[in-house]
């Protein structure tokens, strides 16, 4: 059991008459999926932790339409497009963070034609700016010390986004030893869920994209592969015990590796 | 007499082929116009940057070397060959022999002894690339929508280098021969021994057939050039200037009428003020009509590299789809459609699409908009647009989407979320981390 913290959510602040300095974009996958829901919790635990007013829209978020408008289906996409913005707008939300690089490029780069501006940033990019702050400290000792750690790019953080940096910085501080995959930042490869892929089999081939991907992690001897996006994370994750390696690599978030080395519970 | 008649007979196949070279690019501007209209003319600056750095200093083939200094030995020798060539056209037009050697002097032999230089260099490269595609196999030179006419094209260009440079050397070394060496070009002046012996007449033909092989390499080059995937060598320039300016982006291309059809249904009264929309016009794209005369301008500047697909997941798991084959299938298809408009004048439906008869819904349904294909292009083409817009038709005009995909979009629609799960199960982690 881990300590109990409060998680503000936005109807209730307003209530109150306040208003969060950041807006904490959940996503579909951070709300639902119980593997990423421990993402969800180790970077709340972390916001809450360095003392950022941060809020969560709870019930009243719905999905971005990201999977909708990549499959094609523009008009789904725009309805919970303009859903959302609406939202967004009545609470006057000015900044958002959000541990899914999908939300976030659909939120960032999508939603501005919609009527939706807001700062978007990746929840990397704002782990990075609290080190360098001095606002996380982590355990004496290094929870990860000796360990191997290899960072897969998230194709919607990466080539899409130019963000490469970012997550790297934030491993650089778990003294760890950090390798790189054969295939990495913009040569990196897919894990396969983009494009609304996630929700559907994959169309015939040799093999699945996430297996092929595995091979690169594999290849890498790293003991830790680092993922910043909950749809990586499920496909390496479901990679590495196709491989049946589950007991010598673990897939864990950015988010959660920060939270375990500062030792702010799970 | 002989230089009159060859004079004539240049001034003759000049005319024919600029006959043919204009009427076919005026050809491929018509198709191109037949896209959609689509505004890339902001930011003049940073698209004149684009160009140079991507189309002029080749920056993105430098991700991998040993292709880039071949390509970069053949493309150095084309442009300063293109010197060379103005003195030819002179000669040719004028019957005068080396024009300009007389006025430059040694500059004269510094430039020729450059570009034979070069010239060895790019057969050098040539006969490389050769040996990629044909003995080596390169995975990416090999796969099965290069076979037939792509790979003969591909071979027929190379082998047309090596006979452009069989004709320079044949020519520059019978003139020295003939001249004792007097011009003292940097490689000829080494090949002298293998013309020793032989008369002046016998020099004099040789330098004559080198000329004319030359030019009527040249010539036939251009004319072939705009049925070639080749044609990247002057399309790459104006594809790298009207580039997206931020690529790859995650960001994808808004679709205002979907907008409009939304506010119309959430406002019905608005119905009035909306511009009536255009007739047959499609969300998305069923055929190449359909797309931007970006997407057409993209298709006619790729150069079939595969660098695309080389590193598409789909593609690399054994999945049909191949970014290379969206291009080639797209070009395909406006080329078919093009023909169609010279023998009708007018566009006439030919029950064939783009979508279908050239793409399949398997191959679109294995894209992951990862974007590497988007990354990987040396000259800026975006397959990953096409893929999308053919999708959007599939989705909005077929209604043809796989099962799975069809619960996903009743689970967002119905419950805001991409599973199906009520919205109170949203907040099921916060009431686990507030309990501890």
């Amino acid at each position: 059991m881990s300590e109990p913290i409060q998680v503000p959510v936005m109807a209730d602040l307003m209530a109150k008459g306040e208003k969060p300095d950041i807006l904490f974009w959940v996503g579909c996958a951070g709300s639902f999926d119980q593997r990423a829901q421990r993402i969800t919790k180790a970077f709340a635990r972390i916001l809450h932790h360095t003392g950022i007013k941060f809020a969560v829209l709870g019930m009243e978020e719905t999905c971005t339409g990201d999977p909708a408008r990549r499959a094609g289906n523009e008009f789904l996409f725009q309805m919970q497009a303009l859903t959302n913005i609406q939202t967004l707008n009545m609470y006057e939300v000015t900044k958002i963070v959000t541990t899914c690089p999908h939300c976030f490029n659909t939120l960032k780069n999508e939603y501005p034609e919609l009527g939706g501006n807001y700062e978007v940033i990746h929840h990397t990019q704002l782990l990075q700016q609290l080190i360098d702050e001095g606002r996380i400290k982590l355990k004496e000792g290094g929870t990860f010390k000796g360990k191997r750690i290899t960072y897969h790019d998230s194709c919607y953080l990466g080539r899409a986004n130019q963000i490469y940096e970012a997550p790297r910085k934030v491993l650089e501080l778990l003294d760890a030893e950090l390798v790189e995959m054969k295939r990495c930042r913009t040569k990196g490869l897919c894990c396969g869920a983009g494009g609304a892929q996630m929700f559907k089999e994959d169309e015939p081939g040799r093999i699945h994209v996430n297996m092929e991907r595995t091979e690169d992690v594999l290849q890498s001897n790293a003991n830790v592969v680092a993922a910043a996006c909950p749809f990586c994370n499920t496909m390496l994750t479901d990679g590495v015990k196709y491989h049946d390696k589950q007991d010598e690599i673990h897939v864990l978030d950015i988010a959660e590796l920060i939270a375990q080395a500062a030792d702010l519970g799970e | 007499m002989a230089v009159l008649v060859q004079q004539l007979l240049f001034l003759i196949v000049l005319g024919i082929t600029g006959y043919l070279v204009s009427r076919k690019a005026r050809e491929i501007y018509r198709n191109i116009r037949l896209g959609k209209p689509d505004d890339r003319t902001n930011e003049p600056g940073k698209r004149l940057r684009n160009m140079l750095l991507l189309a002029f200093g080749q920056k993105k083939m430098f991700q991998n070397l040993t292709p880039a200094l071949l390509h970069l030995c053949v493309y150095v020798a084309f442009l300063i060959t293109q010197i060379e060539l103005i003195e030819i056209f002179v000669d040719g037009a004028f019957g005068t022999h080396r024009f300009f050697y007389p006025y430059l002097g040694g500059l004269y032999t510094f430039i020729i002894s450059f570009i034979e230089i070069l010239s060895v260099l790019a057969f050098v490269a040539t006969i490389a690339f050769l040996s990629r595609r044909n003995l080596l196999k390169l995975p990416r030179f090999t796969m099965k929508e290069l076979a037939g006419w792509p790979m003969l094209d591909a071979n027929l260009i190379l082998i047309g280098e090596i006979i452009l440079i069989i004709g320079i050397f044949s020519m520059n070394t019978a003139d020295m021969t003939l001249h004792h060496g007097e011009y003292g070009f940097a490689v000829s002046q080494w090949l002298m021994p293998l013309f020793a012996g032989f008369s002046d007449g016998t020099l004099h033909l040789l330098e004559r057939f080198g000329w004319w092989l030359h030019i009527l390499t040249v010539f036939g080059f251009l004319a072939y050039l705009p049925y070639s995937k080749h044609l990247h060598i002057l399309l790459a320039f104006p594809n790298s200037y009207f580039a997206d300016l931020t690529s790859p982006s995650g960001k994808i291309t808004n679709m205002p009428r979907i907008t409009q059809e939304i506010n119309l249904m959430l406002n019905p009264s608005s119905v009035a003020d909306a511009p009536p929309a255009a007739e047959n016009e499609r969300f998305g794209a069923k055929d190449v009509q359909d797309l931007s005369w970006k997407n057409l301008l993209d298709a006619y500047s790729c150069t079939e590299c595969g660098r695309c697909t080389a590193a598409c997941p789909a593609n690399q798991t054994g999945k049909k789809l191949s970014p290379r084959k969206i291009m080639m299938d797209t070009r395909d298809r406006l080329e078919e459609l093009g023909q169609h408009l010279n023998k009708n004048g007018q566009d006439v439906p030919d029950g064939k699409s783009l979508l279908h008869d050239y793409i399949s819904p398997e191959e679109l349904r294995a894209c992951t908009t990862c974007n590497a294909c988007v990354q990987e292009c040396p000259v800026s083409i975006n397959p990953l647009n096409i893929i999308i817009e053919l999708r959007r038709y599939l989705i909005l005009e077929e209604a043809n989407s796989p099962d799975e995909w069809n619960k996903m979009f009743n689970n967002v629609e119905h419950s805001g979320a991409v599973w199906q799960l009520p919205a109170d199960k949203r907040i099921t982690w916060i009431q686990e981390i507030e309990n501890g």
